[in-house]
């Protein structure tokens, strides 16, 4: 299995001709059933309605309500004014939301695209040689650290950190060190490598399992050693897969709102990564229309990483 | 075997040491505190009892919420699975015309709009619509997110079944939902399962959008109600949010499992995203 297991990674047949190219019957298009084009179109609909209603509107409504005064509550809720680019001039000059770009990318950079990656290809690299029950426990328990619900595993974070019982501080004889008040970016970085590495570990797994054993034995008969088998036999094989892997993570950690739940941005916005900063200015503090730019910052750093991914996945492709 | 070859076992097992250490150890709470009859925050051997589950038990708003969850996750899977095999199979079978451009659009929108870029204006729109504060509210809007995707996965399974008996039926007259219900959905059954599956995973831990849309604690499902056990004032009851935790936990760990074996690597990205 060499495909990446994402649902993305499921793309529009390219085999298939560009649309109206082919204009025969629709029996010649292998509709078995005979629908047709008008009753096809209506088994269609229902789900583009709901999309459409739920997932489109709301994305390019956010471009009119980013340009407005709209507040939770008060006189700007009644009557929202049109009040131009203003939020976006307002959020480009705001150092809190400068503080927050940075530390979005912090976050992404380290947790992700440092943090997942490597650990997660290491874990995929050491997996192949060790037993199988061995692997299949460690397996186990980093795929637990990704499934179990965040609520959940935000508290075992909370319970693990604690300052005057946590399971930390009494391992490491620090006691009373308060690590989400004093490394609180280095500890949701840490908690975020915990809960997706199993992510690229799978995806790198399945990547090394496509690489032909006949190069890893010339590798070895060459006398290759480990670093070298990796530099010339792995890399070149898994390229594609480590893109993949980049941009998704890339992509899933900017979205994140898991660390919300664990510092919910505190203290003095020193976690106050983009998702949880949205929701501080606009539904916290009711500020609507600003939060409406800002999501729509994010829609488009969303849209570019997104593009590039499947630019390279169409590319790829055919 | 060489030094360096021993050297390197060695090396590939205190690694593997290290890292199901600093994996494991954030977990073994879950195992321990639901068990404690003086649970506190540090994982300790257990003084053995099940009180803490009548604990849990006896909360109206614990065992209230894992049931909205239910609702909610129940909803929002049939939803789904209906509307996205009726479409996933109208795309496999008719050339629709701009079908592969709007495949396309579908996967990139999914993709960008997501919960937390999109939480202001869903947050507003749900207002708008009166569905603030409701489980259908919270239900369709998950609903809008998950749809591409299932459409995606679906009518690749569409595309892989075999076509002559929808030949036959035809001929003997059924109607294009009869076909579907009775010979193309018991065909593409793996395919419904894996999505039915999916969409319950996805919803069951979701956060973000319950935690904006309910407000009302008898609205809310275990997510969002949990949240609150240990955010809100006072002594957090460890008791209650050790064994709620575990038994909020325990049906996706078991789904995982089921599909995890039944389907393996192929699904394992699109489980949880």
């Amino acid at each position: 299995m060499t495909t990446a297991p994402s649902p993305t990674e499921v793309e529009p047949d390219p085999a298939g001709a560009p649309t109206g190219a082919r204009r025969s019957r629709p029996a010649d298009d292998g509709d078995a059933a005979g629908l047709g084009r008008w009753r096809a179109t209506g088994f269609v609909a229902p789900a583009l309605l709901v999309i459409a209603v739920f997932l489109v509107f709301p994305a390019i409504w956010t471009l009119y309500l980013g340009l407005t005064n709209w507040r939770l509550t008060g006189l700007a809720a009644a009557e929202p004014e049109f009040v131009g680019a203003e939020n976006y001039t307002d959020a480009l000059s705001d150092p809190a939301f400068r503080n927050s770009l940075v530390l979005t990318l912090a976050f992404v950079f380290f947790s992700a695209i440092i943090g997942q990656s490597m650990l997660g290809f290491a874990l995929a690299w050491t997996a192949r040689r060790l037993r199988p029950a061995v692997r299949s426990v460690l397996e186990t328990v980093v795929l637990l650290a990704w499934i179990i619900p965040a609520s959940v595993v935000a508290f075992l974070w909370l319970a693990l950190l604690d300052r005057r019982e946590g399971t930390l501080n009494a391992l490491l004889g620090t006691d009373g060190t308060a690590w989400l008040l004093e490394y609180p970016m280095q500890s949701i970085i840490v908690f975020n490598i915990w809960n997706g590495t199993a992510f690229s570990m799978l995806l790198f797994s399945s990547a090394l399992a496509s690489v032909p054993p006949s190069q890893f034995e010339t590798a070895k008969m060459a006398g290759a050693g480990t670093f070298a088998t990796l530099r010339d036999v792995v890399l070149p094989n898994i390229r594609g897969h480590i893109l993949t892997n980049t941009l998704l993570i890339t992509l899933w950690t900017f979205n994140v709102f898991a660390p919300y739940l664990i510092t919910a941005g505190g203290p003095q916005g020193r976690t106050e990564i983009l998702g949880v900063y949205i929701y501080r200015v606009a539904l916290r503090d009711g500020a609507l229309g600003q939060g409406a730019a800002l999501s729509l910052i994010m829609i488009i750093i969303n849209l570019v990483v997104a593009s590039v991914y499947l630019r390279l996945l169409r590319e790829r492709r055919s | 075997m060489t030094v360096r070859a021993a050297l390197g076992v060695v090396g590939r097992y205190v690694f593997a040491g290290f890292v199901f250490v600093f994996f494991a150890l954030p977990l073994l709470w879950l195992l321990s505190a639901p068990f404690d009859a003086a649970p506190s925050v540090q994982v300790s051997l257990p003084d053995f009892t099940l009180e803490n589950f009548r604990t849990l038990w006896d909360n109206p708003y614990a065992m209230r919420s894992l049931g909205n969850s239910v609702i909610i996750a129940a909803g929002t899977m049939a939803i789904t699975l209906v509307l996205a095999a009726l479409a996933s199979y109208a795309l496999s079978r008719v050339r629709i015309p701009g079908r592969d451009t709007l495949l396309y659009l579908l996967l990139l929108l999914s993709s960008i709009v997501t919960g937390t870029a999109a939480m202001v204006p869903t947050f507003l729109l749900m207002t708008e619509l009166g569905l603030i504060d409701r489980q259908l509210g919270v239900v369709l809007v998950l609903t809008g997110g998950l749809l591409p995707t299932a459409i995606f996965i679906l009518k690749d399974f569409m595309d892989s079944t075999p076509r002559s008996y929808e030949e036959s039926a035809r001929v003997f007259g059924a109607s294009s939902l009869q076909i579907l219900r009775h010979v193309v959905v018991p065909i593409a059954r793996p395919g419904l399962a894996t999505i039915a599956v999916w969409a319950v995973v996805q919803v069951w831990g979701n956060f973000l959008v319950p935690f904006i849309l309910l407000r009302s604690p008898d609205q809310q499902p275990a997510a969002v109600v949990m949240f609150t056990f240990y955010t809100e004032g006072g002594q957090p009851n460890l008791a209650l949010i050790s064994t709620f935790s575990l038994l909020f936990s325990i049906p996706v760990v078991l789904m995982y499992l089921f599909v995890n074996r039944r389907y393996g690597f192929r699904f394992h990205g699109g489980i949880k995203r």
